[in-house]
C-alpha cells in the first residue's frame, strides 16, 4: 500500500506566488507518472522539492514519503531520490569508469564495485567506455551512461526533470524506451516532468489544472 | 516553512561564514580597542595608567601635525582623483579599440606588483640620478652631474602623489573592465552611437552612471589605502614632515609613553580621517552625478570636457604601463649593474655578482617572505571555501562590505592594537602572527576573485552527486573542488601576491624581527646600494608574478574549464 513514492497535499510558494498547490499522487514501483506543464509551472521546483535541495526562498508544506517512510526532513544524500536532469551532469573530470564507481555505495568493495561498473556499462552497450572521458562521447552515449550512473546508486525513486529534451530527434525515442525499460526492469517508481506530450509514457497530469488529484 | 529547516540542517558548513567573519573582524576591532587605550592615556606597558586627553594635546601641538595632515589630504584626495580621472577616460576613449585588448592584457600582471618594488623601480627612474635624468643628460639637461633636486621626497609629495595615481589608476581600470563585463551596455553604446553620439562621450553618457555604483567600494578602497600609505610614502613620500601614516610608525617607533601614545592619537584620527574623507567623496559623488543628470539630458553629442577627459585617460594609462615596465627594467639594470656611472643611461658592465654576493641576503628574506605566503593563501584559499560553501554563493551588499572592512580602514590604526593581542598571546615577532595578520588582508581578495567562478558553477552538479549518495564534504572534495580547480588556483596566486606586498602589517606582527622582501625592500630604498635594493625589489617582484603565471599555465581540466565559467 505505502510502496513507492507518495506525495500528500504537497504546496510550494515563492514569493507568495503559489506554484503547486495542494498536489497528492503516488507512484508505484517501475511505474513512471508524468507531470506536464508550461515553463514557470513549478515542475523544476517540484523535482528540487522531492530530492531535497529546493532553494530557501520557497515555502513548502505537505509530507513525501519513500517506501513508507516520511522523508521531509532529510538531506539531499540520504533521501536515495536519483535526478536526471535535461544535461547529463556527467562530472567531466572522471573517466566514465569513475563517475559510474561515484555512485557505488560506499561500503562496496573494490572488486564488486568494479564488478558492477562493468555490468552496468554492458547493459547501457558500452563495455569498454571505463577510461574513456565523458567529453569524448556522443550525446545518446552520455545520456546512457548518467542513466546507468543514477541506477548504480540504488535509487528507491527516481525523478527525470525533461531528461530527453536535449537529445536528437533520432536518438530521443531509443533513449527514452531504454530508461523506460531500465525503470520497469528495477522496479523504480519514477516520476517525469516535461513540456512534451511526446514524453510521456503512461499516466499524464497537467499541471495546469487547478488542484489535481489521483 | 519547513523546508527551509531541511536545507540548513543539511548544510553541516552553516556556522562556517559567522566564524571566518568573526575571525575577520574580531581582531580588528580588538586591534581598534588596543589602540584607542593608548590614545587615551592608558599604556601600562610603558607605565602609563592615567586616563587623559595629553596625547591629543601632544598630537595637535606637534609642529609636524599640521603639515602632515595637509600632504596626507592633498596626496591621498589627489591621488585617487587623478587615477580615477584616468580609469575613466581610459576606459570611454578606448573601450572599443584594439588598444584597449592590450591594455586589458597588460592589466593583471601589473596589479601583482608590490608597492614596495613599485616605489624603489619609480625612485630609481625619477630621481636625480635615475634613468630618465640619466637619459637626458648631459645632451640636453646640460648637466654633468646629478643635480641636487628634490625630485623624490619633495615637501609637497608631488612624487608620491603621481606615484599612487599611476599605479592605482591600472587597479580602477581593471575594476571598470570587469564592472563592463557584467553588464549588457554593448547596444545601449552602439544606439548611443547612432543617435550620433562619439563614442566617448557615448560611453560617459551611458555606460559611466551605470558602472559608477559597481566599482564604489573598490574606489574608497584605493581612497583610504592612498590616504593611510606607508610602504610608497617612506620611499617616494617628503621626510620632513612625511605624510600622517608613516609619521606615526615612526612615533610608535620611539619607546617612550608619551611619542606612542601620540601615535595611538594619530591613529585613531586616522580612522576618522578615512570616514570624513569617504563621507566627502560620497557626497562628490552626489554632486557629481546631480550635474551630470544635466548633461546626459542636454542632447549634446560632443564636448570639450570629454575630449579632454579621455586624453588624460589615454596618456595617464599609457604612462602608467610605460611606467611600471620600465620600473621593472630599471630594477633589473641595477641588480646586474657592475658598473653603472652617471650620466650613462646603460651599465657599462654586466654581471651576477650582486645576485650571488647577495645569496646569504637574500635567501632567509625568500623564506619567509614565500612560508608566510604560501601558508596565509592556503589558509585564505581554504576558509573562502568554506564561506562560499556555506552558502554564501551571490555575496550580497552586506557582506560584501564586511569584507571591505579591513580594506577600507587605515592599516596602522589597529595594528598596534593588534600587537599587544599578539603580546598577550607570547606570539608577537613570530611566523604566525605575521600570518594571521596577513589572512585579514589576503582573505577579503581570495573571496572576490573566487566567489564569482563558484557562483557560476552549475548548482545542479552537486545536487546529482549529493542525489547519488555522497554527503556535503564528499561532494565538495570529490567533484566541486576539481572542477573549480583553476579558479582556485588563481584565488590562491591572488592571495600569495597580496601577502608578498604586505609591509606595515609585518612590520608590526614580526615586531621588527621578521624581515621580508617587501620590509626590505622598503629599509633598502633609501640607502646607498642600489644594487642589493635592486635585486631585493627585482625578486620582490618576480614572486608574485611567477606565482600568477603558474596559476595560468599549470595543466587543468579543460572540461572543468568550461563547466566553471559557463
Amino acid at each position: 500500500m505505502s510502496e513507492g513514492l507518495i506525495l500528500s497535499d504537497v504546496t510550494l510558494a515563492v514569493a507568495g506566488i503559489t506554484l503547486i498547490d495542494r498536489l497528492s499522487l503516488s507512484v508505484a514501483p517501475g511505474e513512471v507518472i508524468s507531470l506536464m506543464g508550461p515553463s514557470g509551472s513549478g515542475k523544476s521546483s517540484l523535482i528540487a522539492y522531492l530530492c531535497g535541495a529546493l532553494d530557501r526562498q520557497f515555502q513548502a508544506s505537505g509530507t513525501v514519503t519513500l517506501d513508507g517512510v516520511c522523508i521531509d526532513r532529510w538531506p539531499i544524500e540520504r533521501r536515495r531520490v536519483g535526478v536526471l536532469f535535461q544535461d547529463d551532469m556527467l562530472f567531466a573530470h572522471m573517466t566514465v569508469g569513475e563517475n559510474l564507481a561515484f555512485a557505488v555505495a560506499r561500503g562496496v568493495g573494490r572488486a564488486e564495485r568494479q564488478a558492477r561498473v562493468a555490468q552496468a556499462l554492458a547493459e547501457a552497450e558500452l563495455t569498454g567506455f571505463t577510461n574513456r572521458s565523458p567529453a569524448t562521447l556522443s550525446g545518446g552515449q552520455r545520456a546512457r551512461v548518467a542513466l546507468m550512473r543514477a541506477m548504480l546508486a540504488e535509487p528507491r525513486a527516481l525523478l527525470l526533470d525533461e531528461p530527453f529534451a536535449r537529445l536528437d530527434p533520432s536518438l530521443r525515442l531509443r533513449i527514452r524506451d531504454f530508461t523506460f525499460a531500465m525503470i520497469a526492469a528495477r522496479g523504480v517508481p519514477a516520476l517525469l516532468v516535461t513540456h512534451d506530450a511526446q514524453d510521456v509514457p503512461g499516466q499524464m497530469l497537467d499541471l495546469g489544472q487547478p488542484n489535481p488529484r489521483f | 516553512m519547513r523546508n527551509a529547516v531541511i536545507v540548513r540542517k543539511g548544510n553541516v558548513l552553516a556556522p562556517v561564514p559567522a566564524v571566518v567573519f568573526a575571525l575577520m573582524i574580531g581582531p580588528i576591532l580588538l586591534g581598534l580597542f588596543g589602540t584607542l587605550l593608548p590614545a587615551f592615556g592608558y599604556h601600562p606597558a610603558l607605565g602609563a595608567t592615567q586616563w587623559s586627553l595629553a596625547a591629543w594635546w601632544a598630537l595637535f601641538a606637534d609642529p609636524s601635525f599640521a603639515t602632515a595632515l595637509r600632504i596626507t589630504l592633498v596626496t591621498g584626495l589627489g591621488a585617487t582623483l587623478m587615477a580615477l580621472t584616468i580609469a575613466i577616460g581610459a576606459v570611454a576613449a578606448l573601450h572599443n579599440s584594439r588598444a584597449f585588448v592590450y591594455l586589458k592584457l597588460w592589466l593583471a600582471p601589473t596589479l601583482a606588483f608590490p608597492f614596495a618594488s613599485f616605489a624603489v623601480g619609480f625612485a630609481f627612474l625619477a630621481a636625480p640620478s635615475g634613468l630618465i635624468a640619466r637619459i637626458l643628460s648631459p645632451w640636453l639637461t646640460g648637466w654633468q652631474l646629478p643635480p641636487d633636486l628634490l625630485i623624490l621626497g619633495d615637501p609637497n609629495g608631488v612624487a608620491l602623489l603621481v606615484a599612487l595615481t599611476l599605479k592605482e589608476c591600472l587597479f580602477l581600470i581593471l575594476m571598470l573592465v570587469a564592472a563592463e563585463g557584467q553588464s549588457q551596455g554593448d547596444a545601449a553604446l552602439r544606439s548611443a552611437q547612432t543617435m550620433g553620439y562619439v563614442p566617448t562621450r557615448a560611453w560617459l553618457v551611458v555606460m559611466l552612471p551605470q558602472l559608477y555604483p559597481q566599482i564604489r567600494l573598490p574606489v574608497y578602497a584605493v581612497l583610504a589605502a592612498s590616504l593611510a600609505s606607508v610602504d610608497i610614502a617612506i620611499v617616494l613620500g617628503p621626510a620632513a614632515p612625511p605624510p600622517l601614516a608613516p609619521l606615526t610608525l615612526d612615533w610608535y617607533g620611539q619607546f617612550n609613553a608619551g611619542d606612542q601614545m601620540k601615535a595611538a592619537a594619530a591613529s585613531v584620527l586616522q580612522v576618522f580621517l578615512s570616514i570624513g574623507v569617504v563621507a566627502l567623496w560620497w557626497l562628490g559623488e552626489h554632486t557629481v552625478g546631480y550635474l551630470f543628470c544635466g548633461i546626459i539630458s542636454s542632447g549634446r553629442r560632443h564636448g570639450v570636457i570629454d575630449q579632454a577627459i579621455g586624453w588624460i585617460g589615454v596618456i595617464g594609462a599609457g604612462a602608467a604601463l610605460v611606467t611600471a615596465t620600465s620600473a621593472i627594467l630599471v630594477l633589473l639594470l641595477w641588480s646586474l649593474a657592475s658598473s653603472w656611472t652617471w650620466p650613462d643611461a646603460l651599465p657599462q658592465a654586466i654581471s651576477l655578482s650582486t645576485w650571488r654576493e647577495s645569496g646569504a641576503t637574500l635567501a632567509p628574506l625568500v623564506g619567509n617572505t614565500v612560508v608566510v605566503a604560501v601558508a596565509t593563501s592556503v589558509i585564505a584559499t581554504g576558509a573562502a571555501v568554506l564561506v562560499l560553501e556555506a552558502g554564501i554563493g551571490h555575496p550580497q551588499r552586506r557582506q560584501i562590505g564586511i569584507l571591505y572592512i579591513p580594506l577600507l580602514l587605515p592599516q596602522i590604526s589597529f595594528l598596534f592594537g593588534l600587537q599587544l593581542l599578539w603580546n598577550w598571546l607570547l606570539l608577537d615577532g613570530t611566523l604566525s602572527a605575521v600570518i594571521f595578520t596577513h589572512f585579514l588582508f589576503v582573505l577579503p581578495y581570495v573571496l572576490l576573485v573566487l566567489s564569482e567562478p563558484y557562483r557560476a558553477l552549475d548548482p545542479r552538479i552537486a545536487i546529482t552527486a549529493r542525489a547519488l549518495g555522497a554527503g556535503q564534504i564528499r561532494t565538495l572534495m570529490a567533484v566541486k573542488l576539481p572542477l573549480l580547480m583553476r579558479p582556485l588556483a588563481v584565488a590562491a596566486a591572488v592571495g600569495f601576491a597580496v601577502s608578498v606586498g604586505q609591509y606595515l602589517p609585518t612590520v608590526f606582527a614580526g615586531a621588527g624581527r621578521i624581515s621580508t622582501l617587501a620590509t626590505e625592500a622598503v629599509a633598502l630604498a633609501s640607502g646607498a646600494d642600489r644594487r642589493l635594493a635592486g635585486v631585493v625589489a627585482l625578486t620582490l617582484t618576480a614572486l608574485p608574478f611567477a606565482a600568477l603565471l603558474a596559476a595560468l599555465i599549470a595543466p587543468g581540466d579543460r572540461a572543468g574549464d568550461r563547466s566553471a565559467s559557463e
